[in-house]
């Protein structure tokens, strides 16, 4: 019964903080409004009994994205006006065009017939086996993340650099 | 109704999908536009974790919801990088007034 509730809890944390995400006025509304989406999907993943998912998501996404993102919305502030400008256009075609994919979605998630097995949640907690797993089945795709990351970090580096005499753009 | 099942995770997550489509759509602003990909990615991870709880999938679910974050990680700091690379030669994130590859 206290699962239902906490779920409720984090499902209307999580949908409504994404609706201010969309709509919101300012920008910067938006940054501080997915912290709460991003907490909600985390409390969604602690349910779902994924205890490392949920602490990599408050780690990576609220910990690092996010910081990217508000560092990204004040630096690109234009000094001259106050207020960022958050300007919509198309919105009726877009949002009757998203309505209708959501209201199928839903119809196609009431109508099947899920075969539901039922895995009992583990006591112990899930980092172990993830680990073994990250070890063995997925070695490659595990390394090759690693060699991602790098890359990006060296490109991200490169692209943001400030070119003050640059004659070669 | 009362008892939790697949069904509301997924209801869940199709909302959060549908928004950031709809932030990516409707919304000119580049930074956004990013956010409204970070919705959509989490609503895909939702989906796995609910299908890994319910389904049987087990860990493997779980490997692959770790893989989408680090990817995310590494999307939002390279965009973010171009986001701040274009703002500094076009003095605008608007999607719509960027239409210049060069000064």
């Amino acid at each position: 019964m206290e699962m239902t509730i906490l779920f409720y809890v984090f499902a209307a944390l999580t949908v409504v903080s994404a609706f201010v995400v969309v709509f919101a006025r300012s920008l910067i509304y938006s940054a501080f409004s997915l912290l709460f989406t991003f907490m909600g999907v985390a409390g969604l993943y602690v349910l779902l009994s994924a205890d490392f998912i949920a602490v990599a998501q408050i780690m990576v996404y609220i910990g690092g994205i996010l910081i990217l993102l508000v560092f990204g919305v004040m630096l690109t502030r234009q000094a001259t006006d106050v207020e960022i400008s958050a300007s919509t256009l198309r919105i009726v075609p877009a949002s009757a065009i998203v309505w209708l994919t959501l209201a199928t979605l839903i119809l196609v998630f009431y109508r099947t017939q899920w075969t539901e097995v039922r895995v009992l949640p583990s006591i112990e907690g899930t980092t172990m086996e993830l680990g073994e797993l990250l070890m063995t089945t997925y070695v490659l795709p595990f390394e090759v993340a690693g060699i991602l990351l790098l890359v990006t970090v060296m490109g991200a580096a490169l692209i943001a650099r400030r070119q003050e005499v640059s004659t070669d753009v | 109704m009362f008892e939790i099942g697949l069904t509301h995770y997924l209801i869940v997550s199709a909302i959060l999908f549908c928004l950031g489509v709809l932030a990516l759509s409707t919304r000119r602003n580049a930074v956004l536009m990013l956010m409204g990909i970070e919705l959509i990615l989490n609503s895909a991870n939702i989906n796995l974790l609910a299908f890994s709880r319910y389904q049987g999938l087990n860990l493997h679910g779980h490997v692959l919801a770790l893989f989408v974050i680090i990817l995310a990680a590494a999307e939002a700091a390279v965009a973010l990088a171009i986001v701040l690379h274009i703002y500094r030669t076009h003095h605008t994130i608007d999607a719509d007034r960027i239409n210049a590859l060069k000064e």
